[in-house]
């Protein structure tokens, strides 16, 4: 008998299953008030109400069954469904490179967890390969489930013992990374990798997927055949992220770690770099580079990995008629760095200076980022920005908020020295800040204009 | 070879007892709402029209239980380019890129719920929305989403009942534009909109009774007034199976007329490929047996005089054969009324392998004016295939070519078993094709985006106390009112039922003139243009009081509506009232006299070649001044009684 409370049944239904003496996975006739209805006992959903039973029918369609007017349930077997993702021994050629994939959540191929109503990942190689074929064709893999955790719940922990098992890795000889990641904070980790894993001999190719894998249309195996492609034939030794490039099934993009960024809470062209282009577009026939300004792959082993991190940082982000005492309560709970993500090229308003004042004089470092994410901090145009400067606020140039972030615990856990971590934060480790905005680097088009309309129309997205 | 069935004309209730025929049906029928069902674009609004394309590639998934669908998998070798066609006015990113579902449309649950408690269903406790699997690209994410909201009830029919097995309520499907080799294109503007499937239990025993049933679930369905119509707003699947048969799916038929021919077809078919299983295993062939292979003769038929053939190596295309051991003759077996066994194997290579070019293949029960003798010989040779072995010939792209011979092995071994399961596409011939492998329940999944939806119960109470009467008891009730069967079925699925019971219970008017008014004469100045939907039910039921009063002749009162409809109303108030207030009281039979004697009077200086042509030019006067006030009847006999007598007094006014 399955422990009851792995079937989500409780309160009312829980009580008429014990009633009549059945379980999840009994092939059952309910009788009710409501009519007669028959098929196999599902576990619940934790989250849902305690007043009904979930039912497969044979269709293969799932009802639920009003608890209260359930007069009998007569039990005619009991079917378990044994949930296994094809499992096919991943084939080994010498000839093909190897990559490692690190898991850190996310799915790839996944079942459900009735539990939760959140999908399991399949991981193991054999299991890739029962449902990714297509990977065998290009590498040996190998895969190591570190954490099984949604993105939100990534932080320094996981950052640290990832950026490691990395540099084992590397150490160890394998031709390529991939890790697996919830999409959300991809691009947190995509940048603290950069920080933490310097000097790369090979490529660290970050990838999730937008749809669960238990859809058709998902971009999951779209996404880690490319990643895995980039991996292990491609030439750029960095920290990238691999998504979808349009919503249609045809290439992904391969983006900076530390310029790259989720733009909507849902399309699958999610992920865009900002103020710049990516290095390349990749898909199944090769690798086409954007650019040529990449590290390129070596054969030494020469990384070095800095793990370094001060987890007390915070973002502040600006809005009018902010008050000060935000920035004294980040101050007097002992935060040691904030970023600001200013309006327009990097502005707050004038009530809050005497709290940043305060604040710098208490050895907590500022830097200024822009909301708009794109374009530059600059703070010398208008006097409000020369001001703020002058309370000892330092100007981040075109650094993204969440790079700068996780940039400033990466610095501040090496040194509290101002100087030393201004130089830190202002010398680019892989184009965090760049020395100039390319004018296709801003491109978001507006819908309806004609001219834009005629390239949706030729081109598909 | 000849047909094993009667011709179909010539079949009986008892021929079709005799094979064990079974048929089920599913209804799929839209329902009239303004919005899609799980996202908030505009349901109804059909385009050609197209602002960009998305394209798409399905790939199988794992079902909750841990299988893969056999229909997935087919879908997966065919390797279609899927482009979707899309406007802005008709999808948004939920339809097109699968962002996360809206709650679905309140309005479109209610209706299928009417429509559940009409077919007398159980009703579930809540609805859980399932993610059922189409690879074909029909939807974009791959999967439609579907929730059963009833199971086990019925209908009435004769006199037994029929079994209605569930009814769910899901998304529509794109339309097709075209499918060419691994290219499909379809039309994004049906997609998501709200419709229900009833399906039955398979208790119809003939194709007739499949027809019927069909008729009264439409009927029923529209009865509601809350559903789409028009054509493809009700689409049919049929399932049909023999004795010692299973259960084919027929698709996608859209009338109702069409449905017996093709149960008959697809019946004779199952019992044909029953009667190649049987001969099979007379001569040994069964699922152990076996055998068959595969080989690239690109090089032996490289110089065939058959043009398809000649040259593929040319073409960078390759040429192969398949050996199937043991099937010699039967290529040519009849199946339906136009094809042959061979088509089985055809079918499955031009939708799997995508090899669309007719004809696809040749085979060696063909004549052989196709592929000489000597070709044949030469590939028996090259194949080393016995006298008693069939050949199956294809050609094209080397991996379509590669596939296709899979596909026709695995077709053939099915023979062994006998019926594979099949959903197969509707021929406007009557004859069923191959479409894709049935589905099963494996391709249902269930939605992670969407939580359990309770149905409150006092929901289903509204629902419950709002019922329009069921279909059969008005049908049966018109039957008792004597109503002509062509006016009882396009009253019963018009939305002026009410309206025709009260006319005839409050007013007393006689059914069958308020039936044809309600139906035909509607249905007559519809197509005439005037807005015969604008007008309620109390401005018709005004009419027909006039009439019922005395005061509205019969014919007075489709005049009248169509006169109020015709005229252009400045007011805004009702042109029915208007019409009913400038109608003067009913003319006497004096004032008829009175008025026929002046007009003939005044007429009498006129020539008229014939008599009759003097009447029909009085009756015009006099009835466009009494129109709906005086019975034409009466006013022609007292014409014709005015004519015969002045002609009496002055005969020398005729003139031949």
């Amino acid at each position: 008998m399955v422990e009851k409370s792995m079937t989500g049944y409780r309160g009312i239904a829980g009580s008429i299953l014990d009633t009549f003496r059945v379980g999840i996975w009994s092939d059952v006739v309910i009788e009710s008030s409501k009519g007669r209805f028959s098929g196999l006992i599902l576990p619940r959903s934790e989250t849902a109400d305690d007043k009904h039973v979930v039912l497969k029918l044979a269709s293969g369609y799932n009802i639920g069954v009003a608890a209260e007017a359930i007069t009998k349930i007569t039990e005619h077997g009991r079917r378990e469904a044994h949930y296994k993702i094809p499992e096919k021994q991943f084939p080994v050629d010498d000839r093909k490179p190897n990559v490692t994939l690190l898991g850190t959540g996310g799915t790839i191929a996944s079942r459900l967890d009735y539990r939760t109503g959140a999908v399991i990942p399949a991981f193991s190689p054999g299991e890739l390969y029962g449902s990714v074929p297509e990977l065998a064709d290009i590498c040996n893999l190998r895969t190591e489930k570190l954490y099984g955790v949604f993105s939100e719940n990534m932080g320094p922990e996981q950052y640290i013992r990832l950026a490691e098992r990395v540099g084992e890795e590397i150490r160890a000889g394998v031709d390529g990374i991939v890790i697996g990641h919830g999409t959300d904070t991809m691009h947190h980790t995509a940048a603290i990798l950069t920080f933490m894993i310097q000097n790369p001999p090979v490529p660290i190719v970050m990838v999730g997927s937008q749809r669960s894998s238990d859809r058709p249309s998902s971009d999951a195996a779209i996404n880690l055949i490319n990643a895995v492609k980039a991996a292990a034939e491609g030439d750029i030794a960095e920290v990238l992220v691999c998504m979808f490039g349009p919503t249609s099934d045809e290439y992904c993009l391969l983006h900076r770690g530390t310029r790259v960024r989720k733009m909507h809470s849902s399309y699958r062209s999610t992920f865009r770099t900002i103020g710049d282009i990516p290095v390349a577009m990749v898909d199944p026939d090769g690798i086409r580079d954007l650019r040529d300004d990449y590290r390129r792959r070596r054969d030494d082993r020469d990384v070095t990995i800095n793990t370094a991190f001060e987890e007390k940082v915070t973002i502040l982000y600006y809005y009018p008629n902010m008050q000060p005492d935000i920035v004294d309560a980040i101050v007097d709970n002992g935060y040691r760095g904030i970023v600001i993500a200013g309006t327009g090229l990097g502005h707050i308003n004038k009530p809050l200076y005497g709290a940043i004042k305060r604040a710098t004089d208490k050895g907590v470092h500022i830097y200024m980022t822009v909301q708009t994410l794109w374009g530059y901090v600059q703070m010398y145009v208008y006097e409000t920005g020369r001001e703020i400067m002058e309370l000892g606020v330092v100007p981040a140039a075109n650094m993204l908020p969440e790079v700068a972030y996780v940039k400033l615990c990466w610095a501040l856990g090496q040194t509290g020295d101002r100087d030393e971590v201004r130089h830190i934060m202002l010398t680019p480790i892989s184009d965090e800040t760049t020395d100039r905005e390319p004018y296709n680097g801003y491109l978001i088009f507006q819908g309806a204009i004609p001219e834009v309309q005629e390239f949706l129309r030729s081109i598909k997205r | 070879m000849s047909l094993p069935f009667k011709p179909f004309l010539q079949m009986t209730a008892e021929d079709y007892h005799a094979i064990g025929l079974a048929c089920g049906l599913e209804v799929h029928q839209q329902l009239l709402t303004n919005r899609k069902l799980f996202c908030r674009c505009p349901a109804g609004r059909y385009s050609d029209d197209y602002d960009a394309e998305v394209l798409r590639h399905m790939r199988p998934t794992l079902s909750e239980l841990g299988e893969y669908d056999g229909t997935a998998l087919m879908e997966k070798k065919t390797r279609k380019n899927i482009y979707y066609r899309i406007h802005r006015d008709t999808v948004c990113t939920y339809d097109i890129d699968d962002t996360p579902p809206f709650f679905p449309d309140e309005r479109a649950i209610d209706i299928a719920l009417e429509i559940a408690l009409l077919c007398n269903l159980y009703i579930v406790g809540e609805m859980h929305v399932a993610r059922k699997q189409y690879l074909d690209g029909s939807i974009p994410a791959g999967f439609q989403r579907t929730a059963i909201l009833g199971v086990e009830g019925w209908i009435p029919y004769k006199d037994r009942k029929i079994g209605i097995r569930q009814l769910s309520i899901e998304e529509d499907s794109c339309r097709e534009v075209s499918d060419v080799g691994h290219d499909r294109v379809l039309l994004t503007d049906r997609l998501g909109m709200p419709l229900i499937e009833v399906v039955t239990e398979p208790d119809m025993r003939s194709p007739q009774e499949m027809a019927d049933v069909c008729q009264i679930i439409r009927m029923l369905c529209r009865s509601t007034g809350r559903v789409r119509t028009g054509y493809g707003a009700a689409r049919e699947d049929v399932n049909v199976s023999v004795r010692g048969g299973t259960r084919i799916e027929i698709k996608g038929v859209p009338q109702i007329t069409r449905i017996p021919l093709l149960i008959y077809n697809e019946a004779m078919r199952q019992c044909s490929l029953l009667a190649i299983r049987d001969e099979l295993k007379r001569r040994g062939v069964t699922p152990d047996t076996f055998l068959a292979s595969s080989h690239d003769v690109t090089r032996s038929v490289s110089k065939t005089h058959y043009l398809p053939i000649r040259g593929v190596m040319e073409r960078g295309h390759r040429a192969k054969c398949v050996v199937l051991r043991g099937f010699a003759g039967l290529l040519n077996h009849a199946m339906q009324e136009h094809t042959t066994f061979a088509k089985e194997f055809s079918d499955r290579v031009r939708v799997i392998a995508c090899l669309m070019t007719m004809p696809n293949i040749v085979h060696s029960d063909t004549a052989s004016e196709l592929l000489m003798v000597r070709d044949w010989k030469e590939l028996r040779r090259r194949t080393r295939a016995a006298d008693g072995d069939a050949l199956v010939l294809v050609w094209g792209d080397e991996q379509d070519t590669r596939t296709a011979c899979d596909e026709i092995i695995i077709r053939a071994r099915e023979a062994t078993l006998g019926i594979p399961e099949e959903t197969r596409q509707a021929h406007k011939d009557g004859t069923t094709g191959f479409e894709r492998i049935l589905p099963g329940a494996e391709r249902m999944y269930p939605d992670t985006d969407l939580p359990p939806i309770a149905l409150a119960e006092d929901r289903l109470q509204r629902i419950g106390t709002q019922l329009p009467i069921r279909v059969w008891d008005r049908i049966d009730r018109y039957q008792k009112l004597g109503l002509p069967a062509e006016v009882i079925e396009p009253l019963v699925v018009s939305n002026r039922t009410e309206l025709f019971d009260r006319l005839v219970d409050e007013l007393g008017v006689e059914p069958s003139f308020a039936a044809v008014i309600l139906t035909h004469r509607f249905k007559a100045m519809r197509r005439a243009g005037l807005p015969i939907d604008t007008l309620d039910d109390q401005e018709i039921h005004s009419v027909f009081k006039a009439h019922a009063e005395g005061i509205l002749t019969r014919a007075g009162v489709p005049a009248l509506i169509a006169r109020a409809l015709g005229r252009q109303s400045d007011d805004g108030g009702s042109p029915v009232s208007a019409e009913l207030r400038a109608i003067g009281p009913a003319v006497s039979e004096h004032e008829i006299r009175v008025g026929v004697a002046n007009a003939v009077t005044q007429s009498a200086n006129l020539t008229f070649p014939t008599s009759e042509r003097k009447h029909r030019y009085l009756m015009g006067t006099l009835m466009s001044t009494w129109y709906g006030r005086a019975e034409g009847r009466a006013v022609a006999d007292q014409v014709a009684e005015a004519i015969s007598v002045s002609s009496a007094e002055a005969p020398h006014q005729e003139v031949k």
